[in-house]
């Protein structure tokens, strides 16, 4: 009886975690005091933790499945970032257009090209940087450091050292007022991106095989490979797959900022491996909710405490591992 | 027709600095069940990681079928129809039962295009694995946990299958639920290879045993001879049958 109990109790979703950002947006809430102040700081927080997301999503993947350290995935946000400038800068007539769907005729090939960049350099970085340290985490850190600072050099030779603009469309400027609250329309656009990607990373991982192999990849790899399987394969697809979108959040982070320097990537890095540790290595849900907290923390500390806002992640990265060590959804046990 | 199946000729295999294996020499006859037996410690959990080529032989050879398989990818020995229960089951604890049992059937891609006479038949073999179809793995007891792991082997029809400690930690009713399984899969003429350390297990079991000492077979003959032998069981085991 007590087995069956324990059965039942196994399949209730975990739920604690899922509230962690209602609870967050809530508890701040007295503090703000205005309604409308608080609905425009919510929804920039969700927004920049939707393209948090996007960049860490894949990260956590390549760290949960693959146990490598990558701390050059930077260099695949900035390529992102410095590729879309480039396609939207021969696209003035679509991106001068005050019809967001011209706009977006811009913007949409500008992030596929992104991630198609980002994935074939991931693809480069993964056989020549990554491979020959596979299992070595401390070699990792070091030769993926390098990579990343090799790749900043580089896009320092293609674009130039200065900082380079990449402005909003005009479709894409300005806000929608709701309410009293100012809610951008890039931010809301950025939290649509965000939930598609999360959308269809939560279909492939839970509906296709392939997904199955990549969750079963991150428990334990050895054994999938004694089920027939190619997990070198499966690595290198996951880590092509997480350039590529990193490449994508490069994009979305770009436009967020307005403007790119080469080091945006490394910048970037210390949110990213903020927001995995939180979700627990290799899970997705996860990095969402490590990303909302994240984005909503920035924000939310920013206009109350500014001063705070340079350690509140890190604060709150401490008061999750307190509560949950390995993260609020660990998958890989390491 | 060579009437070994799977075929082991020297195998010497170091672990970075350890050498584990010193010159295995090991036949798995085909269409019968074999028992490696030994104490703790003395390689036989090594020889079967070699066999499954996820750790590499250093010397010697290791032949399937005929065809030499001692520097083959474990994906490419799984795919010639070797399937392989480690001791440790195995089990990917956040899948369910039925993401289990997908994921070695490599020829389906969706739980509705795997072989229902066959799942079926494991069903009736392993009631556990259909009862908890759509729970997680992880929370299965440890003998429904080793019942998925042999039936997700066996998932679809395999050449040889490779079990390591089956009986380790069950109640005496799973073991026996175990022992009519591996019977009937021999029955269906799948060849064993079986790790034990239980011997009453091993004798119901065994055509042919195996005894290893200190990374070595120092004992090959039939199960049955083992059995009868109470002054060799001793002297490779230390204990009587």
């Amino acid at each position: 009886m007590s087995g069956m109990n324990a059965m039942k109790k196994g399949l209730d979703l975990d739920w604690k975690p899922l509230v962690l950002v209602p609870v967050l947006a809530t508890v701040v809430f007295p503090f703000i005091g205005s309604a409308s102040t608080w609905l425009t700081l919510t929804v920039a927080g969700l927004a920049m933790g939707m393209i948090i997301f996007i960049i860490a999503s894949g990260l956590t993947l390549v760290f949960g499945l693959m146990d490598v350290l990558n701390f050059g995935h930077g260099v695949f946000i900035a390529l992102g970032a410095y590729v879309a400038a480039s396609v939207l800068g021969t696209m003035g007539d679509l991106t001068g257009s005050a019809s967001l769907f011209t706009n977006m005729l811009a913007v949409l090939p500008a992030m596929v090209v992104a991630m198609l960049v980002a994935g074939t350099v991931g693809l480069a970085f993964e056989r020549f940087i990554v491979r020959p340290v596979y299992g070595q985490h401390l070699k990792q850190i070091l030769i993926t450091m390098g990579g990343m600072i090799i790749g900043e050099e580089l896009i320092k030779v293609i674009w130039g050292p200065v900082q380079i603009p990449l402005p909003l469309p005009e479709g894409l400027r300005g806000a929608l007022h709701f309410g009293g609250a100012v809610l951008e329309k890039y931010r809301l656009l950025a939290v649509v991106v965000g939930l598609l990607v999360f959308a269809l990373l939560a279909w492939t991982l839970n509906r296709t095989k392939i997904g199955l192999l990549i969750r079963a990849g991150v428990q334990n790899g050895e054994m999938v490979e004694a089920l027939g399987y190619r997990i070198r394969r499966l690595f290198i697809a996951v880590f092509v797959a997480g350039s590529a979108l990193a490449g994508l959040g490069g994009v979305m982070w770009g436009m967020f900022q307005q403007n790119l320097v080469p080091q945006m990537g490394g910048q970037v890095n210390v949110l990213i491996f903020i927001v995995i540790i939180i979700g627990g290595l290799g899970s997705t849900t996860g990095a969402l909710i490590g990303a909302l907290l994240v984005g909503l923390m920035v924000n939310y500390t920013g206009f109350l405490l500014p001063k705070a806002a340079l350690f509140s992640n890190i604060a709150l990265m401490v008061a999750i591992l307190l509560w949950r060590p390995q993260g609020v959804y660990p998958v890989a046990n390491r | 027709m060579n009437a070994n199946l799977l075929e082991l000729q020297g195998v010497h295999t170091h672990i970075g600095a350890y050498h584990i294996l010193h010159g295995v020499d090991l036949v798995v006859p085909k269409g019968q069940l074999t028992m490696l037996l030994g104490r703790n410690g003395a390689g036989k959990t090594t020889t079967l990681r070699t066999i499954m080529g996820l750790w590499h032989a250093s010397k010697g050879k290791i032949t399937c079928a005929g065809q030499d398989i001692t520097q083959s990818q474990t994906p490419d020995i799984a795919s010639r129809g070797i399937a392989y229960v480690p001791e440790n089951m195995g089990i990917f604890s956040d899948l369910t039962v039925k993401e289990n049992m997908l994921l070695a059937a490599q020829n389906a891609k969706r739980a509705s295009q795997m072989d229902t006479a066959r799942l079926d038949w494991i069903f009736k073999l392993f009631p556990a694995v259909g009862k908890f179809w759509n729970h997680p793995a992880g929370k299965l007891s440890g003998g429904q946990k080793q019942m998925l792991a042999v039936a997700r082997a066996i998932v679809e029809p395999r050449e040889l299958l490779i079990v390591d400690e089956p009986s380790k930690g069950l109640a005496p009713a799973i073991i026996n639920n175990m022992i009519d399984a591996f019977a009937e899969l021999k029955a269906t003429g799948t060849t064993l290879l079986l790790v034990e350390q239980n011997i009453n297990f091993a004798k119901r079991l065994g055509d042919t045993v195996a005894v290893m000492d200190n990374g070595r077979v120092v004992h090959a003959g039939s199960m049955e001879a083992l059995a009868e032998d109470e002054a060799l069981q001793h002297s490779l085991l230390g204990l009587a049958i």
